[in-house]
């Protein structure tokens, strides 16, 4: 969709996720796996094979007991705009059938999987791991397949698939918008599955351009930072945290990598 | 016409150009991606009417309020009801996968009888008719003999209506012998009867407390209502300390404003050695200790004298001034509150520590006022006329309990089922002849699961409630299946630790999808059928009419709104139910309280099962939100969010600190076998910096051996069989934290 085409403003969906709050109960990526009939298999201990769009991981300090710290760091998609958020996010960039794709009135990646062949180029590109690739046909142990969602549809064998903020609820929203003669949604009307389920409220989800919108004031926090910001990818996910081996941590150097020089505006 | 080489080539080329421009190979990749992906087998979710129905999670005693989103007759998803005053909207993990358990193959499907031998696994359903007679007769037969005190019932809670009802069946049937699921619950009665005089439960302000001190407690960790906790804790990340006492880095250590790293075990003396500094530097609140406290002299002279920060700091490991300051912060606090009970609460825990903590809450006054520690009524909204019992049920009623509780050895407590397999191992006064197992998994939850076995396998009837094909119920001869909770009616009372009384109910929000009967109605016509001596205690047509007498004038307000708080409900002010009438700091119900201080608060180290010599290392078991350890298993969801740091393949990773590691010649991700007093099991090795060294971390709930391989079936090692049991001398509960272990290579 090209920029102006409404007359409704355009949106940059974000999240920011208080690091200081989350507790690595894991309750988003049940909810997440719930909303969006992510298939499960006997072993999903292979974490290379098991697919979560929202995966928590443990970051440690490093340090011996008892200076031991650790955080847990929840990892949705970051849905990176680029540099000058042209939409050139590191997966979209190298899709070669056009099933991925950044929407300009949201600021969501998309996946499309009828269009998707099965390439994995945009596993290969995706810096922050959040594409999984399904090996096998999804399948629902005898009756399981109940309580599947009908707002999202289940990926077959050689598709790729990621979060997409739970862009059913977006649709769903704004349908009702329309029935009711709105052009625009209110915050609370489009929450992601996992912002939903947060016991700890550590995740706060909405358009990043919109003064009133949580999130607007949240990313200027002084404890904000973003994934790997050295690639310019300029991601929608911002991260608080209170400590500083936390925020260093989001860009992680490898031993004796030269650092890079100014960061470009983005 | 000639075709020339030229032409043919121009041709040629003109035509890949011309296909290549065309949409035709475009169109055709796009059509084979669809036609490859658009098999019969992918299931489509069929579409419809949707509907969002209110209720109440009864997975653990954490009594959220959940919002179930149906498509039609379908529940599709599991939402924390926003209005719920418990969860205020948010979910855990095993309640957002709640639905799994609903649809799940592992049910039961209809009432089974075991045809193989036990634990085999074969099965022959019958109708229910047929259950309930073969229940009955049984029963009568035990009862015919003169020996209705054989019969035993194990329930996961001691509240609601379901297990007042199975307690009141026992009661007239002629039996002691119900014992319920223990937790920390039971050591804070127990604690809150000796010191405060009274029966009831622990509240905690939390949403007024500004200073935390928790010796061991997960409060992200399960602790409690778990997501009243995690709510409570996102408000301390912004107002509130919070300071935890751990022997181990555990996630709560880790997120809270401070560790305190300590010897595991010696909890005890750290809140001795703080209530040492405040008393010593005179920090602590006159007026509750002058008007509302006895025995204050006597815990004074044993706390200054014994408790010393230096002499905690060598007990404990720890720098006394660590000590000196956490005291002063605690005291200087405006609403500061000290728990206790270890991890996410399982095991009960020694009382003594709980009344050295309790008494850190009393020097600082913070009792039943606000932002303190407060005592809750036990829920009365049960009020059934007590039920006439005719001479067979009053004389096995007199019978001594095969666990103990209530006896003159065991007088604080009203159920000690970690005593029950020993006593049954043992050889008890009395054979128990038949067991009822309702919402529990004993053979599965209980320490030293090889001992339960044993003790289980003594018993030649067992009969299991459980809706799932869980362990217990593996073991059973009957299978009489309850309906899930997302199928049935349930009065949920106060969830553990909250500071108000409230009380919810979970309804039906689809129908039953098996042939599975609510145990409350099940009991009930038990009760019908097994003559009028019992038939008279229970007049009601069915459990939902039990349940609506039993709610009167609030089933209403209940059924509409779902909870329904007790508004006027307010802690009396430093008043006790004490002999004294005051808080006791030396407890006058226990008889000689002075002999090795025994009513006192004091620490004496735990004497952990093992051999130092031949068990070099520690073991303690610990749990995460993200695996479930009570009577329901984790679901696949669960299963999937589990670290491969705890579990990779069918392998559980014990955490070890890598010195230790070393020490013992074991790298990274190696085999080891892990023995202990109790059990031997084959491990994984994992590194882990946040253990102390000598120490061994093993995570619970996994290794079931019943369920399915979704549900974890075969899955890494059960704890409970590497740990088993330490006896509190005082009440007779568990208080086994830990247990001595060794490492090898295998």
């Amino acid at each position: 969709m090209k920029e102006g085409q409404h007359d409704q403003h355009i949106k940059k969906y974000g999240m920011v996720i208080d690091l200081d709050k989350c507790t690595g109960c894991g309750a988003c990526m049940v909810a997440c796996m719930q909303e969006n009939n992510i298939p499960f298999q006997k072993d999903e201990t292979d974490k290379m094979l098991s697919i979560t769009w929202l995966r928590v991981f443990k970051l440690d300090n490093g340090k011996p007991y008892p200076d031991t710290d650790i955080c847990y760091l929840p990892r949705p998609c970051m849905h990176c705009s680029g540099i000058g958020e042209h939409g050139h996010s590191p997966c979209v960039s190298v899709c070669p059938a056009t099933a991925t794709d950044y929407s300009m009135e949201t600021g969501i990646v998309s996946q499309i999987y009828t269009r998707c062949f099965g390439c994995r180029y945009c596993m290969a590109a995706c810096p922050y791991h959040v594409r999984h690739f399904n090996w096998w046909d999804p399948v629902w142990p005898s009756g399981m397949e109940r309580s599947l969602n009908p707002n999202v549809s289940v990926r077959m064998r050689g598709v790729v698939e990621k979060c997409n903020f739970c862009f059913q609820r977006y649709q769903i929203a704004k349908e009702k918008a329309f029935t009711e003669g709105r052009t625009e949604i209110e915050e609370h009307e489009y929450q992601p599955a996992c912002v939903e389920a947060c016991p700890a409220n550590a995740i706060t989800f909405g358009d990043l351009l919109n003064p009133k919108h949580k999130v607007y004031k949240l990313k200027q926090d002084p404890r904000a930072f973003r994934l790997l910001e050295k690639l310019h990818t300029n991601p929608k996910v911002y991260y608080l945290s209170s400590r500083e081996w936390v925020r260093e941590a989001g860009d992680n150097y490898i031993e004796n990598e030269k650092v890079d020089v100014e960061p470009k505006k983005h | 016409m000639k075709l020339s080489r030229r032409c043919f080539l121009s041709f040629g080329i003109g035509a890949a150009a011309g296909i290549t421009l065309s949409p035709l190979p475009w169109k055709l990749t796009d059509d084979i991606s669809i036609w490859t992906q658009m098999w019969p087998w992918t299931p489509v979710p069929p579409d419809g009417a949707y509907t969002y129905e209110n209720t109440v999670c009864t997975l653990c005693p954490g009594g959220c309020g959940i919002t179930v989103r149906k498509v039609d007759e379908r529940a599709v998803q599991i939402a924390g009801m926003e209005e719920h005053p418990v969860n205020k909207g948010g979910t855990c993990i095993l309640g957002n996968s709640g639905l799994q358990l609903l649809y799940g193959p592992f049910r039961v499907e209809a009432p089974m009888k075991r045809t193989g031998e036990r634990g085999e696994g074969r099965w022959k359903r019958i109708s229910w008719k047929e259950a309930l007679s073969e229940v009955s007769s049984k029963l009568n037969q035990i009862r015919a003999s003169g020996n209705p005190h054989q019969v035993a019932a194990v329930s996961g809670s001691k509240e609601g209506t379901v297990a007042r009802l199975i307690n009141r069946f026992m009661t007239v049937y002629g039996s002691p012998n119900f014992m319920t699921e223990p937790s920390i619950q039971d050591s804070y009665e127990a604690m809150l009867y000796l010191m405060q005089g009274a029966t009831g439960s622990a509240g905690f302000d939390f949403e007024n407390a500004d200073y935390i001190l928790s010796f061991g407690s997960g409060i992200i960790e399960g602790w409690g209502a778990p997501v009243r906790m995690f709510l409570a804790n996102s408000n301390w990340r912004t107002k509130g300390t919070v300071v935890q006492v751990d022997s181990r880095l555990s996630n709560t250590a880790a997120k809270m404003d401070r560790w305190i790293s300590i010897e595991p075990g010696t909890e005890a003396a750290l809140a001795m050695g703080i209530s040492h500094v405040i008393i010593k530097e005179n920090l602590y609140n006159k007026g509750f200790i002058k008007e509302a406290s006895e025995g204050f002299d006597q815990y004074k002279k044993l706390v200054l004298d014994a408790y010393s920060p230096a002499r905690v700091s060598d007990v404990a490991g720890i720098d006394p001034s660590v000590i000196e300051e956490v005291a002063r912060a605690f005291a200087a606090s405006k609403h500061p509150i000290a728990i206790c009970g270890r991890g996410k609460g399982d095991v009960p825990g020694n009382i003594h520590e709980f009344m050295a903590v309790h008494a850190l809450n009393a020097l600082v006054g913070n009792i039943n006022s606000k932002g303190g520690v407060w005592t809750l009524p036990k829920n009365e909204y049960i009020r059934w006329p007590h039920p006439i019992m005719d001479k067979v049920a009053s004389l096995g009623m007199q019978q001594e309990r095969v666990d103990g509780a209530g006896s003159k050895d065991y007088p604080y407590v009203q159920s000690l089922l970690n005593r029950f397999p020993k006593k049954i191992n043992e050889g008890s006064a009395y054979p128990i002849e038949a067991l009822l197992v309702y919402n529990s998994n004993p053979l599965y939850s209980m320490p030293d699961t090889k001992a339960v076995q044993a003790a289980f396998d003594k018993i030649p009837f067992i009969v299991s409630f459980s809706s799932y094909m869980d362990e217990t119920a593996k073991n059973a001869d009957l299978i009489l299946p309850n309906h899930t909770y997302l199928e049935r009616y349930e009065d949920v009372p106060t969830p553990n630790g909250l500071q108000y009384p409230i009380l919810s109910l979970a309804k039906p929000v689809v129908k039953p999808q098996l042939n599975t009967m609510h145990t409350g109605d099940v009991i009930i016509k038990l009760a019908k059928c097994m003559g009028n001596s019992i038939s008279g205690a229970f007049g009601w047509k069915d459990y939902k009419g039990c349940l609506k007498q039993t709610l009167g004038s609030r089933w209403n307000q209940l059924y509409k709104k779902v909870y329904d708080v007790d508004s006027g409900f307010a802690p009396n002010k430093w008043v006790f139910e004490t002999p004294s009438g005051k808080f006791e700091f030396v407890s006058s119900l226990v008889k000689n309280a002075d002999e090795n201080n025994i009513g006192i608060p004091h620490y004496y180290p735990t004497a952990l099962e093992g051999d130092e010599k031949k068990y070099p290392l520690i073991m303690v078991p610990y749990g995460s939100m993200k695996r479930a350890t009570g009577y329901v298993g984790s679901t696949p969801f669960m299963l999937k969010a589990v670290s491969d740091e705890t579990l990779v393949k069918n392998d559980v990773l014990v955490q070890i600190n890598p010195k230790t590691a070393q020490n013992l010649g074991l790298s990274q991700g190696e085999s080891a076998t892990l023995t202990t007093p109790v059990g031997e099991a084959q491990v994984k090795v994992n590194f882990n910096e946040g253990i102390r060294p000598g120490m061994i971390a093993t995570p619970t709930g996994l290794g079931h051996t019943g369920y399915d391989e979704y549900m974890g079936n075969g899955k890494g090692v059960n704890a409970n069989q590497v740990i088993g049991t330490v006896e509190d001398p005082l009440t007779g509960l568990n208080m086994a934290w830990g247990i001595r272990a060794k490492l090898t290579r295998s």
